[in-house]
């Protein structure tokens, strides 16, 4: 695949809806909440998520977050699963060209606006940029325990022994930390945060990053922010340290051994290959060695 | 002054409505270190909100509820801020549900229980964690191989340990107790006041059992409080209570006992 940028045409946009689809008020009120966000880094924020034209599940979340800080002259890539051509992708990239104009890409280093599910493209971020997260689930001990008032209280308390109560059971259980997305992390020494469900290859990118990462979740109506220059730290135990997965195998079509690999089922054999998640970064590989 | 010159525990002039009805009137007690004090009084007479009151899970209409800490003298429980009373709750004191489901984590192993409160407190060591649990669950006569099984495959008696260990691992000085035996069958509930005897015993603790039961306050309590619709009636020596009655209503519920 080869990169591609597409420059903004306003003359397409339909007609009869807002610039970026939500009305004004609620992108200021939208904006409020990613201010109170970035002033609390890894706080969430609660706020009033509008219905959408996609279903909840789609990334809601981060399409309001989106709509309500893209302007005429910004540049977006809109990346699932490392790949900037699957359904998801494509549907909230056409979304956006149609409600405002802009001008998308598939380059990481060109794009102003990146909104991502379950990936931090291999290409490292700049101070410009902004990522945008979508979040199903905010609250990183909601599984842990149910009554939300109680989340809250923990929150606010600092109260963080029972995330490590969670890790405690994968030892136990299977010898090793077993959480391999949505890995918990703790943001500038003072909030727990899920890192939405990128895999926890991806959990070091965010610490110390140089963009501004948001993060939305519209059916739980939560907005996060971790701050540009952020410390953002990983669980683990002093005996059974954070690690981040590693393959055995190259990329097959770019030959990366740094980036995070899919495992392709190619036959019925057993035949399989390895090929980098972020097509980006893989096609940009790939055109700087002169591979096809 | 030495430990044992001052209460640990001081309750003053509590009180508890709910609505009209009133719960607990005008209760006060001292609880001396090491001493284990049993409150019995029939169903409705205000035992549990008195424990409840007493361990700053439910905030009393008046009164006041002494704590003597280890480090920072003595403190009035509810003065204290809601984090500082949730670590005091969490480390000093221990807190054993009739129900053992309602003081576990029934979806995780027994081992993560015991190790929560310590994992709360900071230790970041897995083996060190895992160390401390299968000590603790020796302590409470629980089989060392059982730490990486879930509580919802352990019978009720052992489910009861296993609170009873969740509890202790931080070395609590206050132990708060509400019917920890019943539920059990006989030979259980033996077994396990036996148990709870001789950890009160070694560890030097404090605590406030909660029962109707009066065996279960002969066999573990030096001290007991009668009560009747929220008040104490009487209060004394267990065996001294027990075998010279004063007041009719503590007569009543010692005769009421079946003899064998």
């Amino acid at each position: 695949m080869n990169a591609r940028t597409e420059l903004g045409t306003p003359a397409t946009t339909e007609s009869g809806y807002n610039f970026a689809y939500l009305d004004e008020r609620t992108k200021r009120m939208i904006r409020r909440a990613i201010l109170k966000a970035v002033a609390i880094p890894g706080y969430q924020v609660p706020f009033g998520s509008r219905e959408m034209p996609l279903p909840y599940g789609w990334g809601t979340g981060g399409i309001q977050i989106t709509a309500s800080i893209i302007g005429a002259d910004d540049v977006l890539k809109v990346i699932d699963q490392g790949a900037d051509d699957t359904v998801n992708a494509v549907n909230i990239r056409r979304f956006f060209q149609r409600t405002t104009g802009v001008a998308t890409t598939d380059r990481t280093t060109e794009a102003t606006l990146i909104q991502t599910r379950h990936r931090i493209p291999e290409t490292p971020l700049q101070a410009h940029q902004i990522m945008i997260y979508q979040v199903p689930i905010p609250e990183p001990l909601a599984k842990l325990e149910p009554r939300e008032a109680e989340t809250k209280m923990m929150h606010g308390l600092s109260e963080y022994g029972l995330m490590h109560v969670k890790l405690y059971e994968d030892i136990a259980r299977y010898g090793h930390i077993v959480t391999t997305y949505d890995y918990p992390v703790m943001v500038d020494d003072r909030y727990l945060m899920s890192p939405s469900p990128i895999p926890k290859f991806d959990n070091p990118k965010m610490n110390m990053n140089p963009a501004l990462q948001l993060f939305g979740a519209g059916r739980e109506k939560r907005i996060y922010a971790v701050p540009p220059y952020t410390k953002v730290e990983s669980l683990g135990f002093e005996d059974h340290p954070f690690e981040v997965q590693r393959w055995s195998h190259h990329c097959a079509l770019c030959g990366a051994g740094e980036s995070f690999l899919d495992e392709v089922i190619t036959d019925d054999a057993g035949g399989r290959m390895f090929l980098c998640s972020d097509t980006d970064y893989c096609g940009q590989r790939r055109t700087e060695q002169k591979l096809p | 002054m030495s430990d044992h010159e001052l209460p640990i525990l001081k309750v003053d002039k509590l009180s508890k409505r709910y609505g009209n009805r009133l719960a607990v009137d005008d209760v006060s007690f001292d609880l001396w270190p090491g001493e284990v004090l049993a409150v019995v009084g029939e169903s409705g007479s205000g035992k549990t909100t008195l424990l409840n009151c007493v361990s700053a899970r439910l905030e009393p209409d008046h009164g006041q509820v002494s704590f003597r800490t280890r480090h920072e003298g003595t403190v009035n429980v509810y003065r204290l801020s809601q984090a500082a009373r949730r670590l005091l709750s969490r480390t000093d004191w221990g807190y054993v549900h009739q129900n053992p489901v309602d003081g576990l984590r029934m979806d995780v192993s027994a081992g993560a229980n015991v190790g929560e409160r310590l994992m709360a407190l900071g230790e970041r060591h897995y083996g060190r964690i895992r160390q401390e649990a299968v000590q603790w669950l020796t302590r409470v006569e629980m089989q060392e191989d059982r730490i990486d099984e879930s509580p919802i495959t352990f019978s009720g008696g052992m489910r009861q340990r296993l609170q009873i260990a969740r509890n202790l691992v931080t070395q609590p000085r206050l132990v708060f107790m509400d019917e920890p035996t019943s539920g059990l069958d006989v030979s259980v509930q033996a077994k396990l006041l036996d148990l709870l005897r001789n950890l009160t015993q070694q560890l030097h603790l404090a605590a406030i059992v909660v029962t109707h039961d009066l065996a279960v306050a002969r066999l573990l309590a030096h001290r007991m409080l009668v009560m009747k619709d929220g008040r104490i009636v009487e209060q004394g020596l267990t065996d001294q209570l027990l075998d010279d009655p004063q007041h009719p209503y503590t007569q009543l519920l010692v005769s009421s006992v079946l003899q064998p």
